[in-house]
Formats: C-alpha cells, structure tokens, sequence
C-alpha cells in the first residue's frame, strides 16, 4: 500500500474539521481562535500541496507560497488588533467583545 | 507499506494530537507550541511528496516568525487562567460529532473525485529541475505580477501593525525630528538692541557725600 493522493486528502480534511471544532468551543480566548484559523489554512495548504504532487502540477506550491503570504500578513494585523483590544478592554474574551451589538 | 507510507502515518498522528492540543489547551502559551509541534509536522509531510522548498519555507517563517510572534503576544498579555473548563468539555460531545460529519464529508466527496491517484506524474519539462528552481521559474515568470502584489501586501500588513500598536507616551520627552529640522533662529533666539557702552549713572550715596 503506497501514498496516494487520499491520504493527504483526508488529513486535511480532519485538521480542517478539528480547527472548526476549535474555533466553536474556544468562546474565551480570542488568541486560540487565531490558531485555529492557522491550522485551518494549514488544512487547505496541505490539500494544495498534496494536489501539485499527484496531479503534476506546480502552479499548486505557487498558490500555497501566496497563502503563506497572506497569512502572514493576518497573523500579523490580527495579533497587533488584539494587542490595541486588550490594552483598552483588559480581556480577549469573545464572549465579552459587545460593543457593536451585531 | 514501504517506508513513505510509514513515515507519512507518525508524521499525520503527531499533527493531528498537536492540533488537538492545540484547540483543548488551557494555557495559550501551551497551546502555541503545540502549533510549532504542528507547523513541523506538517512541514516534514510536505518534504515526504517533494515540496522541499514550501516545507523548508514553513519552517522558516512560521516556526521562525509568525509563531514567535504569537508567543511574544501572548506572554505580553495576561492572560487570566480559567478556573474550571468553562463550557468546552460540555458541549465537546456534539461538536466531535458535528467535525466527525464535516470531516467524512471532505473526505467522501474529494475521495469519489481523485479515486487512488498514486503515481506522481511529473510533467517532462520539469525531470530534472529542481523544486525551488521550478517554483522560481514560475514565480519570476508567470507570477510576477501576483508576487509584486503579495510584497506590496506584506508591506501594507508592517506598516498596519506598527500603526496600530504604536502609542504616544505622556511622560515621554523625546521631540519630533521634523519639528526640530522645521525650527528657525527667530524662534528660538531674539536679539535686543542695546548700546554697548552707557553713561554711568550718579549713585544716590555718592550725591550725598558731595553735599556734606
């Protein structure tokens, strides 16, 4: 039995459905939400990678390269929000986060 | 099972228990470096199907950066630990089932799509080519321009954070360069007019002394 492309399929799709999981349950800290939304991208990186393999095609590792760029970037912006919220509110609860009534 | 398939198991039970930990943590700064745990994993996985430089990429920036980044941020806040797991373990049951269905649904519908695609069929042109110089050639040629905009976002997200988190301080008495270049003499230096040499002043005491 060899690797074959269902493999790293599933994978992903296991660590999609677990960074859901995550981004459920964890209602009291913003900062693991973040996580789970790297692990989520994570998931898809995986599948892109796994399809530029077995497929022959590289123009998958070059989507993924642009991914790890915005990511970047997000992480990035998402962090510095975070720290502005904690410095004015002292708390990353989500539960919390009601201003805006929405 | 040759020794690929072996490796890609452990390197896919350890990701998987590191994302677990990840999600259940009660202590974020545990819960970042379970996601390190992951970030590796997952790069040791790309390296076994030949993305050598994407893993290596992964590695660098996101062990090297993007998590220390999270961990700075996250030892910077404190961060009150919950007592009890609040509602987690409570409602867990519904949703491992409700990820359980998510998940069997991905891997249904991509499974009947790409049944048992296992040889990697790697196209002529690219035999003898490197991964990174593949990826560069395509990068430098075809992407161009999408790569000019992902540097011009990179830039926009530097300059956002610093923006952001960037904070005047009251007692702080550190002054505006541009303010100090834009100064001129007249501000700061008035020259008054004044003789250089006066008539002295007969002193009261004196006078009296030439009365008596």
């Amino acid at each position: 039995m060899s690797l074959t492309l269902g493999h790293y399929l599933s994978l992903g799709a296991i660590l999609f459905a677990m960074s859901v999981i995550g981004i459920f349950l964890n209602r009291r800290n913003l900062i693991v939400l973040l996580m789970a939304i790297e692990l989520m991208l994570l998931a898809v990186n995986m599948n892109f990678v796994a399809f530029a393999y077995f497929l022959g095609d590289l123009h998958g590792q070059v989507f993924v390269f642009f991914i790890l760029t915005v990511a970047a970037a997000e992480s990035a912006i998402g962090l510095a929000i975070l720290m502005l919220l904690f410095r004015n509110r002292a708390s990353i609860s989500v539960e919390e986060l009601n201003i805006l009534k929405g | 099972m040759d020794y690929q398939t072996g490796f890609f198991y452990l390197f896919a039970a350890v990701l998987l228990y590191a994302a677990f930990r990840v999600i259940t943590a009660r202590n974020p700064v545990v819960a970042v470096l379970h996601l390190m745990l992951a970030f590796s994993q997952a790069a040791a996985l790309w390296l076994l199907i030949e993305a050598e430089f994407l893993g290596l990429t992964l590695v660098l920036v996101y062990l090297g950066a993007v998590m220390v980044l999270f961990l700075f941020v996250v030892m910077m806040l404190d961060i009150k630990l919950e007592g009890e797991r609040w509602s987690f373990w409570k409602h867990f049951p519904l949703a491992a089932v409700l990820g359980a269905v998510v998940a069997l649904q991905i891997i249904a519908v991509l499974w009947v799509g790409f049944p048992n695609v296992t040889s990697p069929a790697t196209p002529a042109a690219l035999a003898g080519v490197p991964n990174t110089k593949a990826l560069g050639l395509l990068l430098y040629t075809e992407y161009l321009y999408p790569i000019e905009v992902a540097a011009v976002i990179l830039l926009v997200a530097m300059i956002a954070a610093i923006a952001l988190t960037l904070r005047r301080r009251k007692d702080s008495k550190a002054i505006d360069p541009g303010m100090q270049v834009h100064v001129r003499a007249s501000d700061r230096l008035v020259v008054l007019p004044m003789n250089a040499t006066q008539k002295p002043v007969p002193l009261p005491a004196a006078a009296e002394e030439s009365k008596a």
